[in-house]
């Protein structure tokens, strides 16, 4: 077998090391490599770029690292009909680079383009600042192949942005961790790059500011391409509404206008796009030292949001300090930092006040995870047919056993 | 049916809940595609997802095969009746449960009808989305069940994209709730799976809908082409020079024909006519609308008008939107279908088409989303005509191989149903058609949910449908067919 080494204590995943690594050169071999390990009994752990290797629970096993590296090229960019065919190896950067050439783009943006892969993007269902105007990633796939363990390859979706022949097992396959199978490409639908694009800004030290702003722009016939709310630190407690707006150069003028009119209490003022990179920078200071430091990605209803970040540095300010973004859709990144107790009981406080509003509460990473509190949270009533589908698909567990919710 | 289960289901519903007597069964022995019927052993009418959970354990412990129905307007056979099955329509379950404007969320039975949802947030300046052309009468329920579009999900998506959640009652009578009020309920995306799965995989029960803001301002520009070659060049030069209008509707000039004759629209005689429509910030529409007449008089546009007002852009809907209940002006009989190619493909397909109307002496008129490659061929015929409605079957049978054949899909909108399973195996390899299967088997071990459609079965596939017979409501007048 091609490239297969022995794996090293840099191929550790959540704590677990593995024996070996195989970078499998094309789609046959990574679905005959598949069938093998699962008929040998072997855990195997799917990977792409490795940046978000830790999310979810440890594995209970890991024996095998399934690399996608050498699955990295572009099949197929047709870029009169807006879509793209891609190896799930490639990284985000390397698609948007070859897209951009006929001036479109994927409108996506995950945590380090440069080494984070289709495939990982798709399997933890990673969003950025654009969802609130073109969707997750989820409503920008429109076809996928899966090799499933036994080494069945299965397409499902298609090449054009309007099917629905079929299950949508694309939808399936995203944010599923990689525990039903490995994605070897994905197709895309895409959206031209904007013609023009401007960053605005308003700051305020009033939560109730911040929140009645995010309500009037969610009410607004505004069309931005993304909003979130910047809070560095609780103690003192700024907040930063960042607008991004896209379009004509008569359009973004007059939106801006529009904005100023909403927002009373401040000055709008134009920044560098450099601010929509504030996830990806609380997700690097948490690589920094995790062992003092917990990442959390809370959802709630947008209305909610920022409510619960201040239930969160309420709990913890007076022994750790917190720094978040709220992207406007509802979704917010925290990041916490202090003993590791005060960590734990934070979480699980303020999980269960989200998850009895009907928001849930994820653990990045994995220092503040114990017996009672897992990467995940209440995968709800949903859970047992969750199983029935995974004994479907993966009925021996060969696909990273444990990681996923329920213990899945 | 056995008396005794006819008693259980009249105990769950009660007697107005259950239909079991021969007349009023025929009511509900198929759905918009008239052609295909089969008679159930009975319907029921539950008024509540409890009713719904005890209904289906009945069927679960009874081995009885069911349907859910919700307003019968499906164009694919997904509501037709199942030999030896029951019919479970939701038209009673029809209640607006919660509306929340602040987050823009409304949660609804899947009774509700689509244009209802748009007329309870319109006070508040928002809409819901998806706009198939039966707005009017189909159901939430169905449109979940088929993952409708509309004209307008070239830029606002599909029915998925706008559910957020569901209670959906499982077909062994568990209750369970997929997806959830907020985004990324942990765990596998299972509601994205239930929408678009024909019925296939439980009853929904409450849908959780996503509501958009009315945007600022609407613009709908109608052009004038010689022919669908030249409208066709001009959707790919708006697409090419990165505009995402609302929608673009492209007719032919049998459909404009039929179009003007049925409502009026005051369409200008033509080739091909193009619907453009944007929407958004009012500058930002101004400035775009330019270069999109501009790029329409590049293609030969001859003759461009931009609705100025509501009414006027009523109007022009209008046409578009009753043209497939239209072809009942300029033919007896029509078979619709709902390919999808991609866009660049258009011209070769729209040649292909004409070919085989050539050769088959068959007309075809041609309705289709322009801006996502969807489709509408309708072949006409005459059901008196000896052989006429099987070539007319055949010949849009065709149409589906050559949107195959160019990269696309056998359904946009209209979804799989009883109608194109047997073509499921030309889109899909085995093994992708078995793992759909793997998928079905965890929701639906028994395989009583909907279970003939969809997938194709051996002895089904190859047999022909009977002889059309229009329904009874369409040939007394009071209904026509979308």
């Amino acid at each position: 077998m091609q490239n297969l080494r022995p794996a090293t204590p840099a191929d550790s995943v959540s704590g677990i090391q593995p024996q070996f690594v195989v970078a499998p050169e094309n789609e046959q071999q990574l679905a005959a490599v598949l069938a093998l390990a699962k008929e040998s009994g072997l855990a195997v752990i799917p990977r792409g770029g490795g940046t978000k290797l830790d999310w979810g629970n440890p594995p209970k096993r890991a024996d095998l690292v399934l690399s996608t590296a050498r699955l990295d090229r572009i099949l197929e960019h047709v870029w009169a009909d807006l879509t793209v065919t891609v190896e799930a190896g490639c990284t985000l950067q390397a698609l948007q680079q070859t897209l951009a050439q006929h001036g479109q783009r994927l409108a996506f943006d995950t945590l380090w383009p440069e080494r984070a892969t289709i495939g990982g993007a798709l399997s933890t269902n990673d969003s950025g600042v654009l969802r609130i105007r073109f969707g997750a990633l989820r409503d920008l796939l429109i076809g996928i192949t899966l090799v499933l363990p036994d080494g069945t390859v299965a397409s499902s979706g298609g090449k054009v942005v309007k099917n629905v022949a079929g299950y949508d097992l694309p939808k399936l396959a995203t944010g599923a961790l990689g525990t039903l199978g490995v994605i070897t490409r994905a197709v895309f639908r895409l959206h031209p790059l904007p013609r023009m694009a401007t960053t605005v800004t308003c700051v305020t030290n009033q939560l109730l500011s911040a929140e009645r702003l995010l309500a009037a722009l969610l009410d607004s016939t505004l069309v931005y391409s993304a909003l979130q709310i910047r809070i560095p630190s609780a103690n003192p407690h700024e907040l930063f509404v960042d607008v991004l707006f896209e379009g004509t150069e008569q359009g973004i003028t007059a939106q801006i206008a529009q904005l100023q009119a909403l927002a009373s209490f401040a000055t709008v003022f134009e920044v560098d796009h450099h601010v929509w990179k504030t996830r990806e920078a609380l997700h690097s200071q948490y690589l920094v030292d995790p062992s003092s430091s917990a990442l959390l990605k809370i959802s709630t209803c947008p209305g909610d949001a920022l409510a619960a970040i201040a239930t969160l540095t309420e709990i913890t300010k007076s022994r750790a300090t917190a720094s978040a973004v709220v992207q406007a859709t509802g979704l917010a990144t925290i990041l916490l930092s202090g003993a590791r107790d005060e960590l734990l009981h934070a979480g699980k406080v303020v999980c269960k006040k989200i998850e009895s509003a009907g928001g849930s509460l994820v653990v990045l990473g994995n220092s503040v995870l114990d017996a009672d509190f897992d990467a995940w949270g209440s995968a709800g009533d949903a859970l047992p047919l969750m199983r029935a589908i995974k004994a479907q698909l993966d009925p021996q567990d060969t696909l990273n056993p444990g990681r996923f919710v329920g213990g899945i | 049916m056995d008396a005794r289960i006819l008693q259980e289901f009249r105990a769950i519903v009660g007697p107005s809940g259950l239909i079991s007597s021969s007349e009023d069964l025929h009511t509900y022995e198929c759905d918009g595609l008239t052609n295909f019927r089969v008679l159930p052993v009975a319907v029921l009418l539950p008024a509540n997802a409890q009713q719904v959970q005890s209904i289906v354990r009945v069927c679960h412990a009874q081995r009885i095969p069911f349907v859910a129905r919700g307003s019968g307007t499906g164009l694919s056979g997904g509501a037709l009746p199942v030999e030896n099955g029951i019919v479970i329509s939701l038209a009673r379950m029809n209640r607006i449960l919660a509306v929340d404007i602040p987050n823009a969320r409304v949660t609804v039975e899947p009774g509700v009808i689509n244009l209802d949802v748009t007329g309870r947030v319109q006070p508040h300046g928002y809409f819901y989305a998806p706009d198939p052309s039966s707005q009017s009468v189909c159901s939430i329920g169905g449109n979940v069940a088929e993952n409708s579009g509309g004209a307008h999900c070239l830029k606002y998506g599909f029915t998925t994209t706008h559910v957020l959640g569901l209670e959906v009652v499982l077909p062994d009578g568990s209750l369970v709730h997929l997806g959830g009020k907020c985004l990324d309920a942990p765990g596998y995306d299972l509601a994205g799976v239930f929408v678009g799965s024909e019925g296939t995989l439980g009853i929904a029960t409450k849908i959780i809908l996503r509501i958009v803001k009315r945007p600022e301002c609407t613009r709908t520009l109608l052009a004038a082409f010689p022919g669908t070659n030249e409208a066709s060049a001009a959707v790919s030069d708006i697409i090419a020079a990165g505009m995402l209008p609302a929608a673009i509707e492209m007719m032919d000039n049998l459909a404009i024909q039929a179009a003007e004759a049925a409502v009026h629209a005051n369409y200008p005689d033509c080739g091909a006519l193009l619907l453009v429509e944007l929407d958004g910030p009012i500058a930002e529409v101004e400035t775009l609308m330019v270069h999109v007449d501009e790029l329409c008089r590049k293609n030969g546009a001859w003759d461009i008008r931009v609705a100025q007002s509501d009414s006027e852009r009523a109007l022009v809907w209008k046409g578009r939107k009753a043209a497939f209940a239209a072809m009942g002006r300029i033919s007896p009989n029509y078979i619709v279908q709902d390919g999808v190619i991609p866009r660049t493909a258009l011209p070769q397909l729209m040649n292909e088409i004409a070919r085989l109307s050539r050769e088959t002496g068959l007309r075809v008129a041609n309705v289709f989303h322009a801006g996502d490659g969807n489709l509408h061929p309708l072949v006409l015929y005459d059901r008196h005509i000896p052989g006429q409605e099987k070539a007319a079957e055949a010949l849009s049978f065709q149409i589906l191989e050559l949107c195959l054949a160019a990269g696309g899909s056998i359904t946009g909108e209209h979804g799989v149903g009883e109608e194109k399973k047997c073509m499921m195996t030309k889109m899909f390899s085995k093994p992708d058609l078995a793992t759909m299967q793997r998928v079905r088997a965890a929701f639906d071990p028994l395989q009583l949910c909907n279970p003939t459609k969809v997938f194709p079965t051996p002895r089904l596939c190859g047999e022909k449908p009977g002889e059309y017979v229009p329904h009874k409501l369409e040939s007394s007048g009071l209904a026509e067919r979308f």
